[in-house]
């Protein structure tokens, strides 16, 4: 295979003509039309600049200077994979690894799209709005692989996990997985998805997820994004959500040099659900985007998000959330906050809420704030005997209990809390509270 | 032991202590009493090593340990413990984690055995019992939703449980009922013994009927201008602090 010569769009645009016969699906024409819409898409766009208003808070600008080469295949690493205790998946630079992978004794369907993808013709690419997403038209350009779940009617899956990984290379791999997920009516899933890599590999993980969830199905999508120092995670969601059923994401955001996690939500039938809540970790060096888009389609949906962001260093955080309120969504009851906790006086926070409300029936609120610790606060910890360090790091904790207390789901909110536990590690600070 | 010596202190460049000279005996309580803006909470405050309040004379030494000299948390190691005047409220920090992760600090600072969350919960509940503080209140978060007699019962529960040498309770009878007053003193009373000290900062006499206190001391522009024994609190709510102010001046 070659490697990628130069940087920007050109780079990916001019990989995709030079692969175009060895991608996957090159033989399947509607596979190649995806990839050429795609490839319009993004040449059309390329990487959106800081003048394009969804992408005002946030420069791709060290991506598209960036030389990427692709992934390696037949990687064999020892990777540092904790054991699999339950059903996984894992992406090693975003190819399945069946090796890594326990997917034995389902009761609901897992395979990798570059295997499934002549069955997919109806489903890839139906959520994805190339020629709005940049991001996501590069991956439609450019995918090779990622998760296709399908759960059926009235199935209750349990835990699955997504394990992508990546290794380290002087290539700085550029890898773009299409992960599609479907629930039949009335099944349900949980998903935790972890993206995570070596602390110095340069590497550009941009996945697109396509979720379905039908009528009284319940999908808990966790994600935690433990990307290494140096990446660039540029990650795009698409759900749709149909009458009576429930989409319910958590994001943390921890790793990477650059995180973008874009969430568009659809719901599409009456008295369906979407909660969508984050936390936003970041220490000096990183920027981390949530943007958010929630499309209330329906009558009788609600919405619920809890964004939470803590900025230490000279750190940047940005959350943009757009509610869209069709005419027809009467009884909608949305509600967004947005809260920021500043560590350091170089941290800098962008806060951009949006409701646009067509109906004239609805609940709809958003608020946010901004603040630094509270001496007082401090001051009564230690006064108690409590380290000036682990005072600060409870008070922290304090501040994420509530978007951590909005994930329903257990053994989200378990992989969250260890993975919180670990980031204050990382930042030479031990023990918060303890538990009695 | 407590001494204060000669102690001058500023908040916000404003000279609020004026040559303090204090001293409490090992297991005696005393109190202060004097009018607003005398320098009590300063005082409390300066001994507990709040930031903002700066000492710019003197020395305060609790047996041979320079207090002056230590962050807050080793005061608070080294048997120095402030119940608030106006507790704060922790938001998301579970009372019973909390009082778990202060009592561990001191363990573990002190060189002791941690306690696990059972034994935690056995100490705790005992306890509460005596302070007549429900068991939810240990799944409350801290401080929140408290009245005002909750918030101190749960100052006495954390100066319990951390059995401190020297306790400094800032007008901890201010908003409490007389139910309430009776729960802290008895508390107070409880601590009492060869190895704990007390200065009890108050308005009012009301309280030292329930802690009998061993000297009664007046406060007034940053210096203890009066001292003497209980019948001082009473003389003092009968006359009020006018005339011996004027005679100090």
């Amino acid at each position: 295979m070659t490697a990628m010569n130069g940087t920007g769009p050109a780079a990916f645009l001019g990989r995709h003509e030079g692969l175009r016969g060895r991608l996957p699906g090159a033989s399947l024409p509607w596979v190649e039309a995806l990839r050429d819409r795609s490839a319009a898409a993004f040449r059309a766009q390329g990487f959106p600049t800081r003048r394009v208003e969804a992408w005002k808070y946030t420069d791709l600008a060290a991506v598209n200077a960036s030389v990427f080469g692709e992934p390696l295949t037949g990687v064999d690493d020892a990777l540092a994979l904790p054991p699999a205790t339950g059903p996984r998946a894992v992406f090693i630079d975003g190819r399945f690894r069946a090796d890594l992978s326990n997917l034995e004794g389902l009761s609901y369907t897992v395979e990798n799209l570059a295997w499934a993808l002549p069955t997919l013709e109806a489903r890839l690419g139906a959520l994805v709005r190339p020629e709005e997403q940049a991001l996501a038209a590069l991956n439609g350009m450019l995918f090779e692989d990622g998760l296709v779940v399908s759960v059926p009617e009235g199935v209750a899956a349990g835990v699955l996990h997504l394990v992508s990984f990546a290794t380290e290379s002087e290539r700085a791999p550029a890898f773009h997985p299409r992960h599609l997920v479907r629930l039949g009516a009335g099944a349900s899933l949980t998903l935790i998805e972890t993206a995570a890599g070596p602390v110095r590999a340069r590497y550009l993980h941009n996945p697109v997820f396509e979720i379905e969830v039908a009528a009284g199905a319940r999908m808990n999508h966790g994600r935690l994004q433990q990307e290494g120092r140096e990446a660039f995670f540029l990650s795009t969601v698409y759900a749709r959500v149909q009458e009576g059923g429930t989409y319910d994401n958590f994001t943390l955001n921890a790793g990477s040099r650059l995180a973008r996690n874009e969430i568009h939500v659809a719901l599409c039938g009456p008295k369906a659900e979407c909660h969508m809540n984050g936390v936003q970790l970041l220490a000096d060096g990183q920027h981390a985007d949530t943007t958010t888009a929630l499309d209330h389609a329906a009558p009788d949906c609600s919405s619920r998000q809890t964004y939470k962001t803590v900025l230490s260093g000279k750190s940047r955080g940005v959350f943009q959330g757009k509610i869209l309120v069709r005419q027809v969504a009467q009884k909608t009851d949305g509600y967004q906050m947005n809260q920021a906790l500043l560590l350091s006086p170089e941290a800098e926070i962008d806060s951009k809420p949006q409701l646009e409300i067509y109906a004239d029936d609805v609940k709809c609120s958003h608020g946010a704030t901004v603040g630094e610790l509270d001496a007082e606060q401090i001051f009564f910890l230690r006064s108690r005997g409590i380290p000036a360090e682990q005072a600060k790091a409870i008070l922290v904790e304090a501040f994420l209990t509530e978007a951590v207390d909005a994930v329903a789901d257990e053994h989200i909110r378990e992989a969250l809390s260890g993975a919180v536990a670990g980031w204050w590690q990382r930042q030479g600070i031990q023990g918060g509270i303890e538990a009695a | 032991m407590l001494k204060i010596e000669n102690l001058h202190a500023t908040v916000d460049g404003k000279q609020i202590l004026n040559g303090l000279n204090l001293t409490i005996p090992a297991g005696e309580i005393h109190a202060i009493m004097g009018p607003n803006g005398s320098g009590k909470s300063t005082l409390s405050y300066v001994l507990a090593g709040r930031d903002g309040y700066e000492v710019t004379e003197g020395s305060v030494t609790l047996g041979d340990i320079d207090l002056l000299a230590m962050e807050p948390e080793e005061r608070a190691v080294a048997g120095v413990f402030l119940a608030f005047q106006a507790p704060v409220e922790l938001p998301g920090v579970g009372n019973a984690n909390f009082l778990r992760t202060a009592l561990n600090a001191v363990r573990r600072a002190k060189g002791e055995a941690e306690i696990d969350a059972i034994q935690f919960l056995k100490l705790a509940r005992a306890r509460m019992k005596v302070l007549n503080m429900p068991d939810d209140m240990l799944k409350r978060p801290v401080n929140v939703g408290f009245s005002g007699g909750e918030k101190k019962r749960n100052e006495m529960l954390q100066m319990a449980l951390l059995s401190p040498k020297l306790a400094l309770l800032d007008e901890t009878d201010s908003g409490l009922d007389i139910d309430a007053l009776k729960l802290v003193a008895d508390t107070v009373n409880s601590l009492r013994g060869p190895a704990f000290s007390a200065l009890v900062i108050t308005h009012y006499q009301r309280l030292l009927t329930h802690i009998v206190p061993d000297r009664v001391h007046v406060l007034s522009a940053g210096r203890i201008v009066k001292s003497g024994g209980p019948e001082l609190a009473e003389e003092l709510e009968a006359s009020g602090y006018g005339a011996i102010q004027a005679a100090a001046a």
